[in-house]
């Protein structure tokens, strides 16, 4: 009986012992040293938008800074899981309902001292010292430059109008920028006029929701819808792409910005809580204040297009093109306060 | 013992079945459960479809006729496992969407009104059966491509001198021998496909994973998100079953394992070597080069991080946890096949089958499975050590790499269990029983007879798990210890910011970094058959 041919079972071997040989090398790469200065930072943000500022407060402070980057959800349930012995001490988020759910659950303390409070907007922090704004996002409407007269716009409310019908892209309920801007409609118009409100808003759809906010733009710019409710950061993204024809598409939308006649733009922030079980809490103080320097500030401006929320930071071209504009000064905890509420009505809505 | 402790985490989410229902579950009942039960239903429909006329032809004719490019095709017939399914939903809407090349180039060609009415939409519930056809078909083809090569040769050189066609002889004796194997390989096709979000949010087609996560996120409601997950769950047990019990009667084994003789290829004239050719090159071409060379386009003209240093670590970091991931892997399937051959305990099968079911899970899920027992035991044990001995031991377990590799264990047993227990199914007992009665031990049965003997299946399984968690995301994302990256986080950020063409790099290395266990391990099985 012939049978075997060991050769590939020795390979297989060889790599089994050299799997389990490089585990062995490989195993002290993640016990963090307690000695030295060092902050431990859970982020909600990319690493490309946050790892920078990182690298410049270690270089100009010489704490260490730790990094994990992962989605809102999945790093408070971390938190909560961990408890107690979390090595975190920092969490940055990128949107506010993340920052009140995770008050509401328990794994952040109200640290953030009055001189770092003074810097931000009141409406852009919490009450209780909980957690801090550190930039803000504004969501705004774009339009096509040829199809669409910007005297024809005036307010999110409008959008239900029947001239809109079949003309607006707006990306699904599932995103949190969506599920925030229903909750402002919620805080500032009750839920009957909101449910309301969606329900005209679902029947001007111009197609069913798919894609990022920049597919949106993107399907303006090719006409297949003349509206769209997006973030302006990726607008300022794509005119700032090395890719042609997504500069190109951006460059044939203008921003509208909504409701300048009585409450102002929509906005969210991202922002930072301590935790409550914060080991290196004087340092990760530290690191908020440097992310709330002006350095940090003009950053984002220039980085990612976002808004400072410290005042006389010089901002990006881009920015200053859109002009300066009234926000919407509801306290950001409503919109986390909202949020089920809103992804209900949006659901029945029929917002997918 | 072993599979209790690997199937905690399911344990985990099962406890949630006590947790009351609450005003969250009764508004998903009135308004999208339905939706996304149809929905998935029909994905599932779909992808069964599109896999098996994708992966079983190919898988015959690899295995049974010799014609042009072969060498090439029978490894590289494998390669779009490697693209994360909603990498190449990305690269697809690029290509095909209202604003992409195509479309634009044929309104060009042809008017507006005519392009619109008849190209058909990408971010669709048929675009994403597609999506998913292309990149899951090679475990179809896999499995099914050592089931033909392996096992059913003689019957099949037997009714070939009885005067049977080749149609005939393909759906007389090859399918059925090969069924169970088929089988295996659509269940983990399905499963896949059940669990990913990535590409059915992007398209915009709310399923069960969608509604998972949505239920997560939106509500921050875990009960109502692990509830939901069961009955992910109940359905792929359901799945199973029917499998399960259509296949009892019919058990196949090889007669004789000298059958590895030497090629009986059969040799295919000019048109028909040329056919088969473009045959199995299609699914190749749709399936890898053509996204493939999207992602590279991005990574060279448009992308604006560049390859360095940083790029070598995350080779390096992806490389590393996905071979020791495979090793555990391999290792505990094997020992649980094995167990469940000897022993045949009702408990152990049990143990088998749900250890499987991890793979339907969505990586999100067991994620949080995982971390919940992980903290807790961590917790206790340092409040014990405190009380105790007044030192605090701190995390041991969570947010190292050891609960990632426990995480993907769970996730991915199911794909090597399945691997290595369809090889083994065809190595007939009454070998197992001689060498018994010749006096050899279970432990030299194992190692001398067995697993010489389904090697192949073992770097089948192999390839497999290491390509999967190259490619895995989630649970990556959610467990990983500090300033660890890997090349699917990196692609997966630079995605999810809605830069594509950044994420073109990372995406690409993934590709090319599970090329190479595929084509050594390709060559090692082919060089075993031949």
């Amino acid at each position: 009986m012939k049978i075997l041919n060991l050769k590939p079972l020795k390979s297989l071997k060889t790599l089994m012992t050299a799997s389990v040989l490089s585990v062995t090398l490989a195993m002290p790469l993640n016990t963090v040293q307690a000695s030295e200065q060092e902050v431990n930072v859970y982020s909600a943000r990319k690493e490309q938008l946050i790892k920078p500022l990182l690298d410049a407060f270690t270089k100009e402070s010489g704490i260490k800074v730790n990094l994990i980057t992962s989605k809102a959800d999945a790093l408070l349930k971390r938190l909560e899981a961990e408890g107690m012995n979390s090595p975190a001490d920092l969490l940055i988020t990128t949107d506010v309902g993340r920052l009140y759910r995770a008050k509401q659950v328990g794994v952040v303390q109200p640290a953030m001292t009055e001189d770092l409070k003074n810097q931000v907007p009141v409406n852009l922090q919490d009450l209780e010292n909980y957690w801090l704004g550190l930039t803000t996002r504004a969501r705004v409407i774009v339009y096509a430059n040829d199809r669409v007269n910007p005297s024809e716009l005036s307010t999110y409310e409008d959008l239900t109008d029947s001239k809109w019908k079949k003309r607006i892209c707006i990306r699904s309920s599932n995103n949190i920028y969506n599920q925030s801007l229903v909750s402002s409609m919620i805080a500032h118009k009750g839920e009957q006029a909101t449910a309301d409100w969606t329900t005209g808003l679902v029947k001007n759809f111009a197609r069913k929701p798919k894609g990022g906010d920049r597919d949106q733009i993107k399907a303006v710019a090719a006409g297949q819808c003349d509206l769209a409710v997006v973030n302006t950061y990726y607008l300022g993204q794509m005119l700032n792409s090395n890719d042609e024809s997504q500069k190109a598409a951006a460059q044939s939308v203008s921003v509208f910005w909504p409701n300048q006649a009585d409450r102002g733009t929509h906005i969210n922030v991202s922002g930072v809580a301590i935790t409550k079980a914060a080991k290196n809490k004087d340092n990760a103080l530290k690191l908020v204040a440097f992310l709330l320097s002006e350095e940090s500030q003009r950053w984002y401006a220039e980085a990612n297009n976002e808004y400072p929320v410290i005042d006389g930071v010089k901002i990006s071209d881009t920015l200053k093109n859109w002009g300066s504009f009234k926000s919407d000064e509801l306290n950001l905890s409503e919109l986390g306060k909202n949020n089920i509420q809103a992804v209900r009505i949006m659901d029945r809505a029929g917002w997918r | 013992m072993v599979a209790l402790l690997l199937t905690m985490p399911m344990w985990i989410l099962v406890s949630f079945v006590f947790e009351p229902t609450n005003e969250n579950w009764q508004h998903l009942t009135e308004t999208l459960l339905s939706e996304y039960i149809i929905n998935s239903l029909w994905l599932m429909l779909g992808v069964t479809f599109g896999t098996l006329l994708l992966g079983v032809p190919t898988a015959w004719l690899i295995s049974q006729y010799q014609f042009f490019g072969k060498g090439f095709l029978h490894w590289a017939l494998l390669l779009p496992l490697a693209v994360p399914a909603y990498i190449i939903a990305y690269t697809y809407t690029g290509l095909l969407e209202f604003e992409g090349p195509v479309q634009s180039y044929l309104r060009g060609v042809f008017s507006t009104q005519t392009v619109n009415a008849w190209f058909p939409e990408v971010r669709s519930l048929g675009g994403a059966i597609v999506m998913f056809s292309l990149v899951l078909y090679p475990y179809v083809y896999l499995l099914s491509r050592a089931a033909f090569s392996n096992h059913s040769q003689q019957a099949l050189e037997a009714s070939k001198i009885l005067g049977a066609g080749p149609v005939r002889r393909f759906f007389k004796i090859a399918l059925p021998m090969a069924r169970p194997a088929i089988i295996a390989g659509l269940t983990l096709a399905l499963m896949e496909t059940l669990a990913d979000f990535g590409t059915v949010q992007y398209f915009g087609v709310p399923t069960f994973t969608t509604g998972i996560y949505r239920t997560w996120t939106g509500f921050g409601d875990t009960t109502t998100t692990v509830h939901l997950s069961l009955i992910l769950l109940a359905f792929v047990l359901v799945l199973m079953l029917v499998e399960f019990w259509s296949r009892k009667q019919a058990k196949y084994f090889a007669t004789n394992t000298s059958g590895h003789a030497k090629s009986r290829f059969i040799q295919l004239k000019s048109w028909q070597s040329i056919t088969a050719f473009i045959f199995c090159l299609l699914p190749i071409l749709f399936g890898f080069l053509l996204p493939a060379l999207q992602l590279l386009y991005w990574a060279i003209t448009t992308a604006q991080s560049e390859f360095n240093a940083e790029f070598i670590q995350l080779i390096w970091n992806s490389f590393f946890l996905a071979s020791v991931t495979s090793v555990v892997v391999l290792v505990l399937a094997v020992f649980l096949v094995y167990a469940k051959r000897i022993q045949n305990h009702a408990s152990t099968n049990y143990a088998v089958k749900i250890a499987t079911l991890g793979y339907a899970i969505p990586g999100t899920v067991i994620a949080i499975a995982v971390m919940i027992p992980l903290g807790w035991l961590d917790n206790t044990l340092d409040t014990l050590m405190r009380d105790w001995f007044g030192i605090s031991t701190g995390l041991l377990l969570s947010g190292t790499l050891f609960a990632l590799v426990f995480a993907y264990s769970f996730r991915f047993l199911s794909v090597a269990l399945q691997t290595v227990d369809s090889g083994l199914n065809q190595v007939k007992p009454s070998m197992d029983e001689s060498a018994r009665t010749l006096g050899a031990s279970r432990f030299n049965i194992l190692k001398n007879i067995h697993l010489p003997l389904i090697q192949t299946s073992l770097l089948t399984a192999f390839i497999l798990v290491f390509v999967e968690v190259l490619k895995e995301l989630p649970t990556t994302l959610i467990l990983r210890p500090f300033n660890f990256n890997t090349l699917s986080v990196r692609a997966y950020e630079m995605a999810a910011d809605e830069r594509l063409a950044d994420a073109g790099l990372p995406a690409l290395l993934i590709v090319l970094t599970s090329m190479i266990p595929i084509i050594i391990l390709s060559k090692l099985i082919g060089r075993n058959h031949a």
